[in-house]
């Protein structure tokens, strides 16, 4: 599919879920930035797989074990391509973002991070990419700093020449928050990272998401993603790292698949990136979130991406019209990814997807796992609506009406 | 259109109470304090109770959350002033059974005001909203009983 012909209304139809009534009116899914529905072709690939093809991987000499690991291995190979990376061997499965996160501040932080010390990450991550980093400080004795917000939720850089110092060591931030939507500059800040000598990882969750995304790019060595965000099953995602990074770290977990030689005092490791990959994967999620690249790719990104920018926009304009509404976040679209975080009046964000949810509407209320960002506006929660490919201006109205109703209620 | 379940949530009284709640103070003199929480919506209450002679002579919260949470806690102090601690016990266990969906808990005269959040029961993923204060209540009782007992 081209741009011309990108129409979100016959992509609808491939997604099962979308085809409901909640409370009695057809479902409007806007908490996709927690979690994407899933086209029939990714819920297929998981049924033939299971149904044909089922086996474990790397381990038979018979034929469904063959085909079972060439179709986790293509998966691999997709996924690797979809973020620009070198080779498939620079990505490692894992159950998702938060997974592959850890990975990292274990695999890596244990033996890079010491007293002393820098972890560098901001005030608007996803608790995922705030825990793991404190427990490795708790460890080691590292200090954690942060990039500051301003009051539109965009990293406050000026002081960044203050906050990257010779002691840092990694720098954690997102591409794309998921509590404001903020499109984050990383490739500017990764710049100057790697000027003293600190490694970059990203938290990718919302990012590989909604645009086409080059590691290299980036200019980034960890990048961190998850496949049930984009259309793909949950339980799988993916760290892709630069290979010499790779290489040089000792193992996450232990276990079968990942060893050469097993000693009784001694073993040796796989190669990359199995030595990263202890037991049985989630095979049917690899080859699921395979079959949800292909079909992000045949839509096509950029015409997705172009979608979601209109239907922003629209969003924006609309939503900013309700008496009472405060939007968090950027204002402009340009810095925006396809999520809009907002409070009503004085009707709290709980109160608001009640309310939703009973005309059918889902969004998310809460502190989207993001309480620091939370607490920098002085709030503890905002309602959440967020866009993907298969939603439409109807979708939006329809998100007004039911704002409207809950203006009504809390007048 | 408004469903008629959505009417029955979010009744005049609990928005009353949501907007001017009672009771929402420190406390001077306490005899126990307790602090709630619902990590997966950021709901908080701490609880703060003065007893004398097993009465409740005050109480009194400090706290954030939405309007059934916050109702319900203020709904629910301004019954427990006079309480006896088994009748604290006993209002906790009553509005428990309400959200439980129990009919007969919900006519029970001594829930007063409270009444109003019997709607909640409809909506399964709101009944922690209203039990907060209540679970906060429950605790406070049992850690009064034990340090009293020591
Ligand atoms: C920005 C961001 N980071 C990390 C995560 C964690 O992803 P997962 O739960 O798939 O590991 C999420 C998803 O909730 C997210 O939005």
């Amino acid at each position: 599919m081209t741009t011309a012909t990108f129409d979100p209304v016959m992509i609808r139809r491939e997604f099962p879920t979308l085809e409901q009534a909640v409370n009695g009116r057809p479902l409007v899914y806007l908490d996709n930035a927690a979690t994407s529905q899933k086209p029939k072709v990714v819920l297929d690939a998981l049924r033939s797989y299971y149904e044909d093809d089922n086996s474990n991987v790397h381990r038979g000499i018979h034929e469904l074990s063959r085909r079972a690991t060439v179709a986790y291995e293509e998966s691999r190979a997709k996924v690797a391509s979809w973020v620009g990376a070198n080779e498939p061997s620079e990505i490692v499965w894992t159950r998702g973002t938060t997974e592959a996160i850890n990975l990292v501040s274990s695999a890596w932080g244990l033996d890079n991070v010491g007293e002393g010390d820098e972890i560098l990450i901001s005030v608007l991550e996803h608790h995922s990419n705030i825990i793991p980093w404190q427990l490795l400080a708790r460890r080691t004795g590292a200090v954690i700093k942060y990039i500051e917000l301003d009051e539109q939720g965009r990293w406050i850089l000026d002081e960044l020449p203050h906050l990257l110092t010779d002691r840092t060591r990694i720098v954690a931030i997102s591409h794309v928050s998921n509590a404001l939507g903020t499109v984050n500059p990383v490739k500017r800040v990764a710049a100057a990272a790697h000027e003293v000598g600190a490694l970059v990882l990203v938290d990718g969750a919302q990012g590989a998401v909604h645009m086409k995304v080059d590691v290299k790019d980036l200019g980034v060595d960890y990048y961190a993603f998850s496949g049930h965000k984009m259309c793909g099953p949950t339980g799988i995602g993916a760290l892709w790292a630069r290979r010499d990074l790779l290489d040089s770290m000792e193992p996450y977990q232990g276990g079968g698949e990942m060893i050469h030689f097993v000693g009784r005092d001694e073993s040796s490791w796989a190669t990359v990136p199995h030595k990263f990959e202890a037991g049985t994967p989630n095979i049917a999620g690899a080859i699921g979130m395979g079959a949800a690249i292909d079909f992000l790719s045949e839509v096509g990104m950029d015409a997705i991406a172009e979608h979601e920018h209109k239907l922003l926009g629209y969003a924006l304009e609309r939503m900013n019209k309700v008496d009472g509404i405060c939007i968090y976040g950027p204002q402009s679209p340009d810095e925006h990814s396809a999520l809009i975080s907002f409070t009503l009046g004085d009707a709290h964000p709980h109160d608001i997807s009640t309310i939703l949810d009973s005309e059918g509407i889902a969004v998310r209320a809460g502190h989207h796992c993001a309480q620091l960002a939370m607490q920098h506006f002085g709030i503890s929660a905002t309602a959440r609506a967020s866009i993907y490919l298969y939603n439409t201006e109807s979708d939006i109205d329809r998100l007004i009406e039911g704002l409207e109703q809950v203006r009504s209620i809390f007048a | 259109m408004e469903t008629p379940q959505l009417n029955s949530l979010y009744q005049q009284l609990i928005l009353e109470h949501y907007r001017n709640p009672r009771n929402k103070a420190e406390l001077e003199e306490k005899s126990v304090e307790i602090h709630m929480a619902n990590p997966v919506c950021g709901d908080e209450v701490r609880l703060q109770l003065r007893i004398k002679n097993d009465q409740i002579e005050e109480a009194k919260f400090v706290g954030q959350g939405c309007s059934i949470s916050q109702a319900s806690i203020s709904m629910m102090t301004t019954l427990l002033y006079g309480c006896s601690l088994a009748d604290a016990e006993i209002l906790a266990e009553c509005f428990t059974k309400m959200m439980q969906g129990d009919p007969d808990a919900a006519k029970d005269k001594r829930l007063k005001d409270l009444r109003a959040l019997q709607g909640v029961s409809k909506f399964p993923v709101r009944i922690k909203c209203a039990l907060i204060g209540f679970d906060a209540l429950q605790e406070a009782l049992k850690t009064y009983a034990k340090e009293e007992n020591i």
